[in-house]
């Protein structure tokens, strides 16, 4: 049978709030836009999110977008795009109001405007007082965001092919991207989707780890999908524990537990936060408090017979506050941990949660990567935008409440540039039937009969390695270990097979697809890992205590060709203002 | 602990009718439908079924289990008597073993123009909003679009296309509600008729089933005051 084809001008993949606010504007100007989500687009990740997103409105506390510029800098550990991040902190504004406007049913204050919370690391005037910048939906602000984007995607028509698998990216000798090749998950059937402009908006890849806040569908496919086509992937080493996951669990209780007033305890009892950040104490930036937590339980200070978590005491505040704030975690604590936390404090620890680095992008989230003139060489007709993108804003380091607002800015940021380019660019260019047939390979390398691994097996062995040898502290000795184990896995993914072979909404053959990308951004977090010699911001070295400005301020760019690392400079010059140079970084 | 479980599968490619199969799966305190599911999945690679948050925000594996509507991931095994067992939401088109065709629910969610509609010029900052105002979003605006309540609705089972069915209906509250939307006679009028609210008898299978506790016998109360008031 022939492969099916169908023409766009724009072809979207994922979406969450990166691909669903790109598609909204796309749409909006009356661009043929094609969003394929493999599951359906409100059960994407974003849907999860829960403390909110930030944006200087100023509406409890004075605020401006400059005080959030230098917390984002600080919080990135200084490693963050300082350019890039002015454009986001002062786009927030708008793009909040944005929100609203669609119907985000943004929690309220008295006067009418949208409640802002207080969230770690965040502060007026430049490292002064705590600021309260992170707009809510009560606890539910993700779920809030990704169904009024889809809402207004429906309203604007754009076209969604909902359970479809992005297999892998289709691109010309050139090097630039003519669309991708598809999976109708239903009917097991591929198909080609041509475009003039691709955006990756996958979300992230926390299931590489065992522990993780992260969906079932968080597998990097993006990032691997780029890492194929030749585009590095940035930054990789920085992967985000999250400092309150349900103890055992993974699953998150939102930072806007300890903004609302909760704090963190160890088994004597004592707040230890006020020995690591003795100013933000609890609302340190997340990589401090995550490996404060760490350090107390592995010093014996932990909680539960096992004394391998400690607690997050809430019940204080007040059942009233609990239940009009914090409805959503009082929910998941009391099903995942049996306790309600108006009454008894929460046990919790860090979990896998958010990756910082990903597919390199400008602030217009085009995708840039060294090529024959210069370290970022535009790759025509390649976007990318939310999790799975680095424009660089987080660093070493995400600030909380920053994530959905970078999904959502440079979501926006895509989709307004896609216009201009699909304008001055009005042609599909020539497919390449090469590349259409090596992601075809791809695809029926999993015909392969007989007896081999199963998926799970290997997925196992994988997520081992990552949490032995990728976590929180990381030394050369055990990632040059997990290096090298990662490389087995990847040897025996060869020896995988499907003892399902049927079409019909075959889930076993999605997630071999999916476990093939996991090794693929596993590799890139450890190799980039075990390259950078220093600490910063959440990559953590016992054997390189300190932060290395002198040697290590700079990116890190892997490619999967060869395993080879390259890296090129952090730009710190604004687009208005002064540079925020490199300070200690104290809480 | 072994628990047992009986597991509905059905591969059109292969099946020529749906079967009944059993696992046993060891278990440990405090795991989850999902888990069970998850682990009869590393077992048997060819059973099929939708899962993704494990923590009830995304709505994917709902699904019938001893006969009522549930999110796999937020139901504890401890909750639940064994033999469990485990089928597709009932009313719909099986795709695959747990997997139904929802395409009919999603249909019946776009009618009632799920989406903020205004006349008036935007205000260049947020439109605003009473606290006493929000308050009256809650209860409606949390629903995941799992199906649970829909699927569990005789009207719904009956009339698929002509009935819009609870998640419909809730979400249409949700519009009518919200203080910024300026639709409301229009959103009032495209609800006569028979069928699409009117066939909504109070058999309250939908609050019983939504894991979110919501409520959309309550909400579909308020719409039919609502045209009342419309009326007159």
């Amino acid at each position: 049978m022939a492969l099916q084809k169908r023409r766009f001008d724009t072809l979207i993949i994922g979406a969450g709030g990166a691909g669903l606010n790109a598609a909204l504007q796309l749409a909006n100007a009356s661009l043929g836009v094609a969003v394929v989500s493999k599951v359906f687009p409100t059960r994407s990740h974003t849907v999860a999110a829960q403390g909110g997103v930030n944006a200087a409105l100023g509406n409890v506390l004075p605020d401006n977008w400059h005080w959030h510029m230098f917390d984002t800098v600080k919080g990135s550990d200084y490693l963050g795009d300082q350019d890039a991040i002015e454009f986001m902190c002062r786009e927030a504004i708008p793009t909040v109001y944005e929100l609203e406007h669609n119907g985000v049913p943004f929690s309220r204050l008295d006067n009418g405007t949208i409640y802002q919370r207080a969230f770690g690391a965040q502060s007026q005037n430049f490292g002064g007082d705590q600021a309260a910048r992170t707009c809510a939906a009560a606890d539910r602000t993700g779920h809030a965001i990704l169904h009024t984007l889809y809402q207004q995607n429906l309203r604007a028509r754009t076209h969604f092919f909902d359970e479809y698998f992005a297999i892998d990216l289709i691109r010309d000798d050139e090097g630039a991207i003519l669309g991708a090749l598809i999976l109708d998950i239903e009917s097991g059937e591929p198909l080609l989707i041509e475009a003039k402009t691709t955006l990756i908006a996958t979300g992230g890849c926390g299931q590489v780890y065992r522990t993780t806040s992260n969906a079932h569908i968080n597998t990097g496919d993006g990032m691997a999908m780029a890492l194929r086509a030749g585009v590095p992937l940035m930054d990789m080493e920085f992967f985000q524990f999250h400092p309150t996951g349900i103890a055992g669990k993974g699953l998150l209780i939102t930072e806007g537990v300890r903004g609302e007033g909760g704090y963190l305890i160890n088994s004597l009892g004592e707040r230890f936060m006020e020995r690591y950040a003795p100013n933000a104490k609890d609302l340190a930036s997340r990589d401090v408090v995550s490996r404060s937590i760490i350090t107390e339980v592995k010093e014996g200070r932990g909680c539960g017979p096992r004394k391998d978590h400690v607690l997050l005491k809430v019940d204080h505040l007040g059942e009233e506050l609990v239940a009009k704030r914090l409805p959503g975690i009082r929910e998941s604590a009391r099903i995942f941990a049996g306790v309600d936390p108006a009454r008894e404090p929460i046990p919790v620890f860090p979990t896998a949660h958010y990756v910082m680095g990903g597919i390199p992008t400008d602030r217009y989230g085009q995708v840039v990567s060294p090529a024959r003139h210069g370290p970022e060489e535009v790759i025509p007709g390649l976007y990318a935008a939310g999790e799975c993108a680095c424009a660089s804003v987080h660093g070493a380091n995400r600030l909380g409440g920053n994530s959905l607002l970078d999904i959502l800015v440079f979501g926006r940021a895509a989709g307004k540039q896609i216009i201009d380019y699909v304008r001055d660019n009005p042609n599909h260019r020539p497919l390449n039937q090469a590349s259409v047939e090596q992601a075809m390979a791809r695809l029926t390398r999993w015909e392969q009969k007989g007896e081999g691994l199963s998926v799970a097996e290997l997925r196992g062995e994988l997520r081992k390695v990552m949490e032995d040898h990728a976590g929180v502290f990381r030394t050369e000795e055990i990632m040059q270990e997990g290096v090298e184990l990662l490389k087995e896995v990847r040897g025996k993914l060869a020896e995988v097979r499907l003892s399902d072979q049927s079409k019909a909404f075959n889930t076993a053959r999605i997630e071999a697809l999916e476990l093939e990308n996991l090794i693929d951004t596993g590799m890139a977090i450890a190799v980039s890992a075990q390259a950078r010699q220093e600490s910063r911001g959440a990559h953590s070295r016992p054997d390189y205590p300190k932060r290395d400005d002198a040697n290590w301020l700079k990116h890190s760019l892997y490619f999967q060709q060869d395993e080879r690392m390259d890296f090129k400079p952090v730009r710190t010059k604004p687009l208005s203002v002064q540079s925020f140079p490199p300070k200690e970084r104290v809480y | 602990m072994t628990m047992k479980f009986r597991i509905y599968r059905y591969n059109p490619d292969i099946d020529a009718e749906p079967r009944m199969q059993d696992y046993e799966v060891e278990t440990e305190r405090g795991m989850m439908l999902r888990d069970a599911l998850l682990t009869i999945k590393a077992m048997d690679e060819s059973f099929s079924f939708r899962h993704s948050c494990g923590e009830g925000v995304c709505g994917s594996d709902a699904v019938n289990v001893n006969g009522s509507n549930k999110l796999a991931c937020v139901t504890p095994l401890s909750e639940l008597k064994a033999p469990i067992e485990v089928r597709p939401l009932p009313g719909r088109p099986v795709v695959r073993d747990l997997v139904v065709d929802m395409s009919q629910f999603y249909a019946q969610y776009k009618k009632v123009d799920p989406w903020l509609k205004r006349s008036d010029p935007l205000p260049e900052q947020e439109i605003r909003q009473s606290p006493a105002q929000r308050d009256k979003l809650d209860g409606l605006y949390e629903c995941i679009l799992c199906g649970c309540c829909s699927t569990s609705c005789p009207s719904f089972w009956w009339n698929p296309e002509k009935f819009l069915g609870p998640q419909a209906l809730l979400t249409a509250c949700r519009f009518l509600a919200d203080s910024r939307d300026q639709a409301q006679s229009e959103r009032l009028d495209a609800l006569e008729g028979p069928y699409k609210l009117f066939r909504c008898h109070s058999i309250m299978n939908c609050v019983e089933a939504c894991p979110k506790n919501l409520n959309p016998t309550k909400a579909i109360g308020h719409i039919k005051q609502l045209m009342l008031k419309d009326a007159l």
